[in-house]
């Protein structure tokens, strides 16, 4: 359980943000310049605010009213930077090990050779940091950061500066390390699909100001949100489970809202298995009457829930689907033309292919999560 | 074969001693004023900046009187350590190397400043979140980092050692087997009539040294450089 409240001017940039969390994998989201890296860095003990109180699991951290500030390197709160910041002057295998060596004996946790199997990166023991690719660096400094038996990780845009390729490498790693360690972790990102795929808990920022907080799939279901909803790829989260896979046409079924949802197939997951689904409002349209003929194969029942405000010629409209939400982004002559209004029973198709691997992640991350199975590692 | 007369012998070995005492001497206050310096922000670091730098740009004669002055056996610092300390300067070789410490100083925070300077300060909070606090995160990442600043400052306030001339004879003079150095032997040679070979033997040996260090730094910086991935 983490508890921030924290007031900071710099500049004329004036921090004034708070939010709780207990989460397994909390999002910080907002547009660069939003005050996300301020606030992590208050949590992590890299600035001293004006005025904080930050706690964790109970112990206080910063309290300035009582004039508690523990320095960063007692508060176990490990950082993965945007730029690894890995020491040039020692190996991989020395880089890794390094918070270890500050780690009492009896707080450690996990082993160099399970983070490095962990990680993949048990090839690179023995180089240099600067003879490594981006995507090498960024997972030596997880690893690094897990080695350090730290409270809690710290993952600051660990994506932002790698290319497409990069990131589709390293995002496995971020699930597995989900799913396989205990750590509790804040990710700061200004990526819809990385939040929408990593996340239970989401904090929603913009100039300083916490907008929104709660569970992803909720959070990323309002229509009243400017950080998320100005975004191309603003969109509900849905949990789906997987009910087989379809091995002539290359696609997976899954269970959604009492109807099928077909997918491009699914490779990494089980049959039975729970998933995260994170449908982008523009690629849902709308019927009021049950489409057929459609080369479209998805269409599920709803009925409209919220018709959120016009946006220039658009309007989002959330849909109720079995008490999960879907979003769908319409033009507003279509809103009008189409007399849609909220009660309404709708039919929402989705392209198969707009359901690309990006946007599938496992489900149920949570701290007592039903669905993974959590070894220490 | 070249072989050394016993004078030149004495000449070199106190040189060469008095070099290394002024510069290992002076490289951990060296280290702390270049980190002031680098990281500082209070009242009056430009006068502190300009005390550092004073012997670079003053006549190395008035340095030496100052320091004369200052640690004679009747200035204040001079008697204070003679009394309380047993510590004297004055006409001793300890004095010479006060001298070349002083006169070195400048190159070397000069060195280590500009060092300091170019290291990334995230890798330090980097090592900090890591648990390292901050006496291991100078001993860890600071230091292995600055190493080719504190080789080259090193070598350079060495290289400015051997070749002190100006305080040196001013503060502790020029005394055979005490305080006389390669450069002040050399003077002196030349001021004798006949002394022409004997100043010419002493100028090859101060080449071949100074030429070593040079050299030497050269390498070991090379090697450090390549091993922490910076260009020395």
């Amino acid at each position: 359980m983490i508890r921030v409240a924290v007031q900071h001017r710099l500049g004329s940039f004036d921090l004034k943000a708070q939010f709780v969390s207990d989460g397994r994998v909390t999002a910080l989201f907002g547009r660069s310049g939003s005050g996300k890296t301020s606030l992590v860095n208050a949590i992590g003990g890299l600035i001293r605010p004006t005025c904080a109180h930050i706690s964790l699991d109970g112990e206080i951290l910063v309290d300035t009213e009582r004039r508690v500030f523990v320095a960063k390197h007692r508060r176990r709160v490990a950082y993965v930077f945007q730029d690894a910041r890995l020491f040039p002057h020692l190996t991989v295998r020395q880089n890794l090990l390094y918070g270890r060596w500050f780690t009492p004996a009896k707080k450690r946790f996990g082993q160099l050779a399970q983070v490095v199997e962990l990680l993949g990166i048990g090839h690179l023991l023995q180089r240099r940091p600067r003879n490594l690719s981006g995507g090498e660096k960024q997972r030596v400094a997880i690893g690094r950061a897990l080695l350090a038996s730290p409270r809690l990780l710290i993952m600051d845009e660990p994506l932002a500066s790698l290319d497409e390729a990069r990131k589709a490498e390293i995002l496995p790693y971020l699930e597995r390390l989900y799913d396989e360690t205990k750590v509790p972790i804040i990710y700061v990102s200004h990526s819809v699909s990385e939040v929408a795929r990593l996340a239970d808990t989401l904090v929603v920022m913009a100039e300083g100001r916490v907008e929104a907080t709660g569970p992803t799939a909720d959070v990323m279901a309002r229509l009243d949100l400017p950080p998320f909803t100005d975004l191309i790829e603003a969109g509900a989260v849905l949990e789906a489970e997987i009910l087989k896979h379809d091995d002539s046409f290359g696609l997976t079924v899954l269970s959604l809202c009492g109807s099928h949802l077909w997918v491009p197939r699914l490779d990494r997951h089980r049959v039975g298995a729970k998933v995260r689904v994170h449908i982008r409002a523009r690629d849902v349209m709308l019927s009021t009457r049950p489409p057929d003929r459609l080369s479209a194969l998805n269409v599920l029942r709803g009925t409209i829930a919220e018709i959120g405000p016009q946006r220039g010629p658009i309007r989002d409209v959330r849909l109720d689907c079995g008490g999960q939400a879907i979003l769908a982004r319409l033009t507003r002559r279509s809103v009008e033309s189409l007399h849609l209004t909220e009660g309404a029973t709708v039919y929402a198709v989705i392209k198969a292919v707009g359901l690309d691997r990006q946007t599938f992640g496992a489900a149920s991350r949570h701290a007592n999560g039903a669905d993974t199975t959590a070894i220490p590692i | 074969m070249f072989t050394l007369t016993p004078e030149e012998k004495t000449a070199l070995e106190l040189s060469l001693r008095v070099a290394l005492w002024a510069t290992v001497a002076s490289l951990p206050p060296g280290l702390l004023i270049a980190m002031v310096l680098s990281r500082g922000k209070f009242w009056g670091k430009s006068i502190l900046n300009g005390i550092v730098f004073l012997p670079l740009v003053l006549p190395p004669v008035v340095t030496g009187y100052l320091l004369l002055l200052l640690f004679g056996r009747h200035g204040p610092l001079g008697a204070f350590l003679a009394d309380n300390f047993g510590i004297v300067f004055a006409f001793r070789w300890t004095g010479a190397a006060l001298a070349c410490a002083v006169m070195g100083f400048p190159l070397l925070v000069r060195a280590l400043q500009l060092s300091i300077d170019t290291i990334d300060r995230g890798l330090e909070d980097a090592a900090g979140t890591l648990g390292a606090s901050p006496g291991w995160v100078f001993v860890t990442v600071t230091l292995p980092l600055i190493l080719p600043g504190i080789i080259a400052g090193t070598i350079l306030s060495f290289a400015r050692a051997m070749g002190e001339f100006g305080a040196t004879i001013t503060f502790v003079s020029n005394i055979p087997g005490e305080t006389q150095t390669l450069p002040t032997a050399i003077y002196t040679f030349t001021q004798v009539p006949g002394g022409e070979f004997a100043a010419f033997r002493l100028t090859a040996i101060a080449v071949v040294v100074s030429m070593s260090a040079l050299l030497a730094s050269e390498s070991i910086g090379g090697i450090v450089g390549h091993r922490i991935g910076v260009e020395a």
